[in-house]
């Protein structure tokens, strides 16, 4: 059993769009076709994305705290999307847990767009078809690529390292590893589909020094150094000596 | 969610064939036990069964609109084990076929005998044709419903009511149908089919009424906080990550403005309901044709703002991803 998922690190994402883009730059090339843009440098554009970095504000200001989250298909092990297709187009695979499209069964229904609570699918207005985050399938197998590059076109893309891909099945993957320790978790965990790709929290990176840490106790200078000069009113051996 | 026309005119097209169909067989199951006089069976059931299969028929060519790949629709048959959608795709043309069947039968005079219940209650062949037409019609609202009931999330829709309003809704508009006609047909019927239409119509009035109360009370699942996991009370989204639209902005909106929405609130019962049943109960003493048409059109017109509504007022959780530009 295993199940590839992202794992997005929300404390280091700083919001950047990279993934987007290098996302947008992959799956346009690919071999499943183009994700199509309409009107792209005219008034009103629009276009298919497979991949959202989004910004969220929390608090109150000026107690505020911006949080940048990427938002792509999460890949669910519940995913409620494949058993309302009436075509069976959109299957999950049994090797590894991806959620995927067969652009040429798919008549454009829409209904699994609407079966899914994330809005992770998109109908491409020029092919007719729901086109959703492949998890970068024809790239992760690809033996032709060097195996650091056998990923998916986003994790390779961030600056700062804020997605990790991996089986989440594997108790000893990275990305296991990361849910584990730094309590990620599951969007809209109310409605039981179970997404495979997780989330990180934000995370408080403290560090509490103590007045007596600022200053060395034990700092040989303490025996060696010239002593201060005593206060005018205070006795000095100058005074015994005064005869 | 946004209303798509195709959809709005299919459910509403087919719902009021499906009713047509109930109120012939009703017709004719009460002629068999003498409680309304006997039809004839060229005209009345055959006609009958045409203008159903029309409506049935328009409602199939409506729907192709709302497909990008028409030319695929074959496959939507293809996972009824698991997708209401593909159960109506298949449920859908065997009801039409098998209401051709009956209207043909009837159109032929072809009704040999086939059976007898204790010596007592004669079954032939248009009754057991009817019969099954009928539990195909009942199957078809039953499948069309649970399309929308089954999507948890949409909670505005997954409530039983959705099946109930579906099929009452169409049964309604079908025996005003009939009873348009019976009374164009010149058969004493349509003070049947008009008494039935008025009852169906206030039920279904009742159910839809209730369906609403319990939207307005609706608490939402999902909430910013469980959208992206930050256990916070004040959330607010700054950015959806791109100006441009996007299948996401213009698929669960309805993109009208709200005094619109919420005049549609108020329209389509009056329209669906209120003005049908007045205008049915005061055409029942002339038994006039045109006052009887006004109805079917004016409930026709109320059922395709019912159903405006009905996708407008569904709020989908992915819109707490896409609240600011």
């Amino acid at each position: 059993m295993k199940q590839l998922a992202l794992v997005i690190d929300l404390n280091v994402c700083v919001g950047c769009h990279a993934c987007v883009t290098s996302c947008k730059e992959w799956n346009t090339s690919g071999t499943a076709g183009s994700m199509s843009d309409f009107n792209p440098y005219d008034e009103d554009p629009t276009g298919t994305f497979f991949n959202r970095v989004q910004t969220f504000e929390i608090g109150e200001y000026p107690k505020t705290e911006t949080v940048h989250f990427p938002k792509s298909c999460l890949h669910c092990e519940e995913p409620p999307c494949v058993p309302v297709c009436p075509t069976g187009a959109s299957y999950k695979r049994e090797e590894d847990g991806i959620v995927l499209v067969d652009y040429d069964k798919c008549i454009g229904c829409k209904y699994c767009s609407w079966a899914c609570p994330y809005g992770a699918r998109e109908l491409d207005q020029e092919q007719k078809v729901m086109k959703k985050c492949t998890l970068c399938v024809d790239r992760i197998y690809d033996e032709s690529l060097p195996e650091a590059e056998r990923k998916p076109a986003c994790v390779l893309a961030c600056p700062t390292s804020a997605r990790l891909f991996g089986d989440v099945k594997d108790p000893d993957s990275v990305v296991s590893e990361n849910i584990r320790e730094n309590g990620g978790y599951q969007l809209m965990p109310e409605w039981g589909t179970k997404p495979a790709n997780h989330y990180l929290p934000r995370r408080k990176t403290r560090m509490t020094i103590h007045e007596d840490e600022l200053t060395r106790i034990d700092n040989p200078l303490n025996k060696e150094r010239q002593l201060p000069m005593p206060d005018e009113d205070e006795q000095t051996l100058d005074d015994v000596m005064s005869w | 969610m946004h209303p798509a026309f195709s959809v709005i005119f299919l459910t509403t097209l087919i719902g009021a064939g499906q009713g047509l169909f109930l109120a012939l067989y009703t017709g004719q199951l009460y002629s068999v036990f003498n409680l309304v006089p006997g039809q004839s069976s060229h005209t009345f059931y055959g006609y009958g069964s045409l203008l159903a299969l029309i409506f049935l028929v328009l409602g199939l060519i409506s729907s192709v609109f709302h497909l990008g790949r028409p030319e695929r629709a074959w496959r939507s048959a293809a996972m009824w084990r698991t997708s209401w959608l593909s159960r109506e795709v298949i449920v859908l043309p065997a009801f039409m076929g098998m209401t051709f069947l009956y209207g043909v039968a009837h159109f032929m005079d072809y009704n040999p005998m086939l059976f007898s219940i204790s010596d007592v209650f004669n079954v032939n062949l248009t009754l057991l044709l009817g019969a099954m037409a009928t539990a195909l019609a009942f199957l078809l609202f039953l499948c069309t419903g649970m399309i929308y009931a089954c999507i948890k999330f949409l909670q505005e829709w997954a409530t039983p009511l959705t099946v109930l309003n579906y099929t009452l809704l169409g049964a309604a508009s079908g025996f005003t149908l009939a009873t348009v006609f019976a009374s164009y047909a010149g058969i004493q019927l349509a003070h049947f089919y008009a008494g039935w239409a008025i009852i169906l119509t206030s039920i279904a009035f009742v159910t839809r009424m209730a369906s609403l109360v319990r939207n307005s009370r609706i608490k939402p699942k999902s909430t910013m906080s469980s959208a992206i996991g930050i256990r916070h009370t004040k959330i607010q989204q700054k950015s959806r990550g791109f100006m441009a639209g996007s299948f996401n902005t213009r698929e669960y909106f309805h993109n009208m403005p709200s005094i619109w929405f919420k005049s549609i609130k108020w329209v389509f019962p009056v329209l669906t309901f209120v003005l049908p049943v007045i205008i049915l109960s005061s055409g029942m003493e002339s038994n006039s044709f045109a006052i009887y048409a006004f109805a079917f059109v004016i409930q026709y017109v109320g059922l395709i703002a019912e159903r405006w509504f009905f996708f407008a007022q569904a709020n989908h959780p992915q819109n707490l991803y896409y609240q600011t530009i």
